[in-house]
């Protein structure tokens, strides 16, 4: 079906037909106000292809959809480390970016701990058979990044090793000096991946992973922190000030999956109180990547775009338009929108109804049954969707129905399935077996933390805003010197984010804890929005209001929005959990 | 020409307006005059176009101001009235301060003009003169066409054709970059001196 811009074009091409056809001289156009003095059709929209953008969007080369198999992603095992981790960086040994961990001596403990080593360096990526290979930097060396899966009470110590390009051989789009962050894990500061704390080639850095949840420090939770605070579907990914999106966009990304008890990544689990999710092959996370490729075949990163950057091909796991295979039962998808800049509505072309269970990685009070869902750039959900009743040998697509043409965000049009882009096939397979399918979909996961209102000690306002092209906070351009707010450890407070910017839109994400939104616009969110969150949409004028806690730890984190072309020059702030 | 081909030519017309509305906002992200390079961003994607400095000296947008260079590029015009190109203006002579000689020695500062109509070369002379700027920091200016060609490439750009065409709305930028590296970035221009200096340093290659 053709988009707008086709039908534009089209639309051009007849316009100039009816023109030629009317044989009128030069001087009659010029009469009639349709030449330029230099002799070409103005650029009107109906006359000019050109004005409409066709001559001039280039397009990535052609690539055959549905013939590369979605990769399924191998869970990284745990190491021995070389060097065995401490508390404080060891410089002399070449570990940068950090100061001493927190809560060391609480929470690492040699026979209770998951230790990893990731070799962040070049690799030549294929994202589809008939392109040449791509130039990244993969953790690993691989697209996307090892997945790791973490137990909540066991703490990991992941161990970066940077052996990407020394800034003086490094030629091109992306800066070698990452700084990688846990997305949104309840990290302390200096484990966080702060745009600040970049770590040179040839260096290498401990992240502390206590796998804790908030409120640890609470005497009314213990040692483990609320349950209800439990997170699920977390990303990994680089984060180093003024190269976040280019960095990302080499390669820079992984999935780190929480489970616990109850979400405990056995759908046979015996315990009465496991949720029982599929688990397994049936528990399958996908990265969404919109990419450009240029004439040669390579990804294409335009330094000289601003506006935020939308790719023509659409990769999960890292290749493009995939095809999977899936058995007739329940799957659990672990979606995640890696942008950089594309906002996602994802349909499936039967328009059969999926279960929303998650949103930004947490488990909602329950699932939301649904024919749609939405991502911006960093947000997670996991959906549900159960193969049981459709026929072997059907093709359904996973839609994008987001309407978008440029960095500034979606135009708010949802088009209707037969008009998105497809993404990715699955192919209902009866040859695969379903291990019986004793997987289940809980009606109730875990209450929400209360909201109390009297913990807030401070109310403060953001308002986003652009003026002259330039991005500002409060008014003021980013300065990593200043710290804009200073939460108390151990209180709450109530944010208001507000978006100025006229027609862009923005995904706002603020580290650490995970967010309740009070109210959008004044009013109460949706359902898929009421859980807790960590990635806020921001359309033109929005205001959203949101309850955040501080607990237990100290330092700096970052706010900013998550459309990455945007963070980069510079829509951040920074503040600071103080004592 | 006879009044049937006459009526059905004004029939384009309605066309034309009916799609005016839906067509801007569509597909600003590619401007006409953008390309792709398949050789990095070094001579075939910067045009070598000839402009003049407030001095009047011709110079060449690649061979002279770019290649094998670091750069720190805005854009302003002189009778620029809402107040943001002399606070800009005022910021990067802070900056050239803390650069001392390194301006036009190490790192080269360019400021190009969005009005390249009135921003004659003795206009910019008097320009720099009323600020006070410094010597090494060069403002440029040239024909409409190739200073607009500039501005594309650039990225000093709104997806807005709206917004875009206001001059105003690509002052408050600066674009920092290293040629040789292919290392690009940009920052608010209106921000702190130091700050700007640090990713400065990063972009040329001389901080870690």
């Amino acid at each position: 079906m053709a988009t707008s811009k086709e039908k534009l074009c089209e639309t051009a091409r007849l316009n100039r037909q009816e023109i030629i056809n009317a044989k009128l001289s030069r001087r009659d156009l010029m009469k009639l106000g349709l030449l330029t003095s230099s002799g070409f059709l103005i650029a009107k929209y109906g006359l000019s292809a050109r004005a409409a953008g066709a001559d001039s969007t280039p397009k990535s080369p052609y690539t055959t959809p549905w013939i590369e198999e979605l990769p399924m992603l191998p869970v990284k095992q745990p190491s021995l480390l070389d060097v065995a981790p401490t508390g404080p960086v060891q410089s002399a040994l070449g570990e940068m970016g950090r100061v001493t961990h927190q809560k060391w001596a609480q929470f690492y403990d040699p026979s209770n701990v998951d230790t990893y080593l990731i070799d962040n360096k070049p690799a030549a990526y294929t994202w589809h058979r008939e392109l040449p290979p791509d130039d990244c930097w993969a953790f690993d060396g691989r697209f996307p990044g090892p997945r790791i899966h973490a137990r909540y009470g066991r703490p990991a110590i992941v161990r970066f090793q940077n052996n990407l390009p020394s800034l003086a051989t490094h030629s091109g789009y992306g800066r070698p000096t990452p700084t990688t962050h846990l997305h949104n894990g309840h990290t302390a500061s200096e484990s966080d991946g702060n745009p600040l704390d970049m770590i040179n080639p040839g260096t290498w850095k401990d992240h502390f992973y206590p796998n804790v949840r908030a409120g640890f420090t609470d005497p009314n939770y213990g040692p483990g922190g609320d349950v209800r605070e439990s997170m699920g579907t977390l990303w990994f990914h680089d984060h180093c000030l003024d190269f976040t999106a280019q960095n990302v966009y080499r390669g820079q990304a992984g999935f780190y999956l929480l489970f616990n008890e109850f979400d405990s990544g056995d759908e046979n689990d015996s315990n009465p109180n496991a949720f029982r999710l599929p688990s397994g092959d049936f528990d399958v996370p996908l990265m969404f990547h919109d990419r450009s490729f240029g004439p040669d075949g390579k990804g294409y990163y335009d330094l000289f775009n601003l506006d935020g950057l939308i790719g023509d091909k659409y990769t999960v796991n890292g290749k493009i338009n995939p095809f999977m295979r899936v058995a007739k039962r329940k799957y659990r998808f672990r979606n995640l929108n890696i942008g950089p800049s594309r906002f996602l509505d994802l349909y499936l072309s039967n328009g059969m109804n999926i279960q929303q269970i998650s949103e930004d990685g947490n488990l909602l009070p329950g699932p939301i049954t649904t024919t749609h869902v939405k991502l911006t750039p960093a947000n997670r959900s996991d959906v549900i969707i159960d193969f049981t009743n459709i026929p072997s040998g059907t093709e359904i697509f996973l839609v994008n129905c987001a309407e978008q043409s440029d960095g500034r965000g979606p135009t708010g049009k949802t088009l209707p399935t037969s008009q998105g882009t497809k993404i990715l096939k699955f192919i209902v397979d009866a040859t695969i077996d379903t291990k019986g399918d004793p997987s289940r979909v809980p009606a109730k996961f875990y209450d929400l933390p209360p909201i109390n209102t009297n913990e807030v000690v401070a109310k403060r306002t953001f308002v986003f805003d652009r003026s002259n092209g330039a991005w500002s906070v409060n008014g003021k351009p980013f300065d990593p010197a200043v710290i804009s707010a200073n939460p108390r450890q151990g209180t709450a407070e109530e944010w208001t984010i507000v978006n100025n910017s006229g027609g862009w839109m923005h995904p706002v994400h603020i580290h650490f804890e995970e967010h309740r939104i009070l109210s959008r616009n004044g009013v109460a969110p949706p359902s898929y929005e009421a859980g807790r969150k960590d990635v806020i949409w921001l359309d033109h004028n929005e205001k959203v209001k949101i309850f955040m806690r501080f607990r237990d730890f100290l330092g700096r984190y970052p706010m900013h929005c998550h459309n990455v072309v945007h963070e980069d020059h510079a829509m951040m702030v920074m503040w600071e959990i103080v004592p | 020409m006879d009044r049937r081909q006459l009526l059905m030519l004004m029939g384009l017309a309605p066309v034309a307006a009916s799609v005016a509305p839906v067509a801007s906002y569509l597909n600003k992200q590619a401007h006409p005059r953008k390309i792709r390079t398949t050789t990095g961003f070094h001579g075939d994607y910067f045009p070598n176009v000839v402009l003049r400095t407030q001095d009047g000296k011709r110079v060449r947008l690649y061979d002279d101001l770019l290649k094998g260079k670091s750069v720190l590029i805005n854009f302003f015009y002189a009778d620029c009235r809402d107040g943001i190109c002399p606070v800009t203006t005022e910021n990067l002579m802070r900056l050239q301060t803390l650069l001392g000689d390194r301006v036009g020695r190490d790192v080269f500062m360019y400021s190009f003009s969005l009005a390249p109509e009135q921003d004659t070369p003795e206009r910019l002379k008097r320009y720099v003169k009323m600020h006070g700027v410094g010597p090494g920091w060069q403002f440029l200016t040239g024909s409409r066409d190739d200073m607009e060609l500039c501005r594309v490439r650039l990225g000093f750009t709104d997806p807005d054709p709206e917004v875009d065409r206001k001059k105003g709305q690509h002052t408050a930028v600066v674009l920092m970059g290293n040629e040789p590296r292919q290392c690009w970035m940009a920052s608010p221009a209106a921000s702190r001196p130091g700050f700007l200096l640090e990713q400065l340093n990063r972009v040329a290659g001389v901080a870690s």
